[in-house]
């Protein structure tokens, strides 16, 4: 589903951010990303949501290059990920509903379809009921519940999270971590990136470390 | 909606890669629904900061009206130089001691002359008449213990005498006639006047050559400061996939919106200037006995302005969008 074959990321002024990183991710996984602040765990997610092209190597997603990838075609690619934030990025100013039905509306999807994938979405996430509700009236968990409904209205084939339960207590954060669960058992590919090495642990999947713009191995070994 | 995308046997893949939500019919009336939506969520927008969108469309709907009100200006010069195209006559300002008589006699001279059409005298009472009821000097002029007016002949050369050296010779013939004292071709001042008219419409043009400028570059500037204000919005739907086409919709239709209703401000301004000054104008025009009236915007020449204002509008906030949006990147 993803493949990183040597990519290196240099920034002008700052130097190599990544270093030669290679992996590969299959459909279906589930993995975390983990390192300290600054080894370059951001940099890696945005080289996928094409926020930024990578200096050398190459990044393939669901086969495709990501290398060769025209700008009128990002839009297309960034579709077929979900992405999921720390600081939920939602639309102060729309409803639940109405933030989580954004890619659809973007896609072009008819009222119908719209209606009944929201409304699917948020059953979800567990959020059914709240659709006429403003982001800022709801807790952080359930605003972090509102982006990652709004990050698989799509149905994608991959979901992107940058340190999703950043923000959140220790509690909240395993119950968003088991609804991640969820979706990997559905068949979606899920690369969450954390710090929270106690809370990645717990669960029983495949840990990516990055030290310093270097992958220096998986942590599943010792952790098990 | 009519059209319910429910089809029983239709087995939908779990989680699919392509958009393949809805059939075709459906998606054509989302996409209708979404450009309606964009249309009026700008309109939305627009009444939303009614105060600072009020000061913008103020500001250009001067400009607009400045650039209507010159060419409307232009339009009813013209037709006052149109009423008097015709007159390519010649004007004989007889000397001061020539008998009626003599008079006479020469009146029949010229009729005589083969480039000569039509042959009008005016008796020095006729012209005191005249100048007494269209100059408003009525009383000024009671009080004059003589007629200071001279005998005018009026000739109206034949229409073939088109030619303005053939004209001239005919001009210069007359002025060499020992009753005349002076001879002027009335076509001269009509083509100065022409001329005079070409270069204030030329002004014209250059004029509101600026001032549409200045309408596409204030609303670029309103359509920068919104762009600014939703760079949040614009980043999130960046993000899950938007392209740029459905990012700039709702600003080309903010544009859309500003520039429309400029012009339905501009239109306002111009028609009331136009009723204000039609009352002068017109009694202006008939102490000149003349059959000028006040010409105002027409139905094409409305449309026109409603058009080119709602172009300009959009074009501005193109250009806005077409600079900045590539700067609004996710981080």
């Amino acid at each position: 589903m993803l493949k990183f074959d040597n990519v290196s990321m240099r920034y002008p002024g700052a130097g190599d951010v990544l270093r030669n990183v290679s992996f590969h991710l299959a459909r279906g996984e589930m993995a975390f990303l983990t390192g300290h602040s600054g080894a370059g765990k951001s940099t890696l997610l945005k080289l996928i949501a094409l926020i930024e092209r990578c200096s050398r190597g190459q990044v393939l997603l669901d086969g495709e290059s990501l290398n060769l990838a025209k700008d009128r075609q990002v839009p297309y690619l960034r579709r077929k990920v979900g992405l999921i934030f720390q600081d939920y990025k939602l639309l102060q100013d729309r409803t639940v509903f109405d933030n989580v039905a954004l890619p659809l509306v973007i896609a072009g999807y008819g009222h119908n379809e719209v209606s009944r994938r929201v409304r699917a979405s948020l059953d979800k996430v567990g959020l059914l009921g709240k659709e006429k509700k403003y982001p800022a009236v709801l807790s952080g968990g359930e605003q972090q519940r509102v982006g990652i409904a709004r990050a698989v209205v799509n149905k994608p084939p991959m979901i992107l999270a940058d340190e999703p339960t950043g923000n959140l207590d220790p509690e909240l954060s395993t119950e968003i971590m088991h609804l991640f669960e969820q979706f990997q058992q559905v068949g979606v590919t899920i690369f969450i990136a954390s710090h929270d090495i106690s809370l990645i642990a717990q669960m029983n999947h495949r840990i990516l470390k990055l030290d310093h713009g270097q992958l220096v191995g998986e942590l599943n070994d010792e952790t098990r | 909606m009519k059209h319910v995308n429910k089809k029983p046997g239709k087995q939908e893949p779990r989680w699919q890669t392509k958009i393949s939500g809805g059939n075709f019919v459906d998606k054509f009336h989302a996409y209708r629904n979404h450009h309606a939506q964009a249309l009026f969520s700008s309109l939305g927008r627009l009444v939303a900061s009614r105060f600072s969108s009020a000061m913008t469309i103020v500001v250009l709907a001067i400009a607009i009206s400045l650039a209507t009100g010159f060419y409307i200006l232009v339009a009813n010069l013209q037709q006052l130089a149109g009423n008097l195209e015709a007159s390519n006559q010649i004007s004989l300002f007889l000397k001061d001691d020539i008998s009626e008589a003599r008079t006479n006699k020469f009146v029949n001279s010229i009729k005589q002359n083969p480039d000569v059409q039509d042959v009008k005298l005016i008796t020095k009472e006729q012209a005191l008449a005249e100048f007494q009821s269209y100059s408003g000097f009525g009383e000024a002029i009671k009080a004059l213990e003589k007629n200071p007016l001279p005998v005018v002949i009026q000739v109206q050369p034949k229409n073939s005498l088109e030619n303005e050296q053939a004209l001239q010779a005919l001009l210069e013939d007359f002025s060499r006639s020992a009753e005349v004292d002076f001879a002027q071709l009335d076509m001269q001042w009509v083509k100065r006047l022409k001329s005079i008219m070409e270069v204030v419409r030329c002004g014209v043009f250059l004029l509101s050559l600026l001032l549409g400028a200045g309408v596409l570059f204030i609303t670029a500037n309103t359509i920068r400061l919104e762009l600014y204000n939703r760079r949040d919005e614009i980043v999130i739907a960046k993000l899950v996939g938007a392209t740029n086409g459905f990012i700039c919709r709702p600003f080309l239709y903010g544009g859309f919106w500003i520039g429309f209703f400029s012009g339905v401000a501009a239109w306002f301004i111009v028609t009331v200037i136009m009723l204000i000054l039609r009352q002068p104008v017109e009694t202006l025009s008939r102490l000149y006995d003349s059959a000028f009236h006040v010409l105002f915007l027409g139905f094409t020449e409305t449309l026109a302005l409603l058009f080119i204002s709602s172009v300009l509008g959009v074009v501005g906030s193109w250009i806005v969008l077409h600079f900045q949006l590539r700067q609004l990147k996710p981080e």
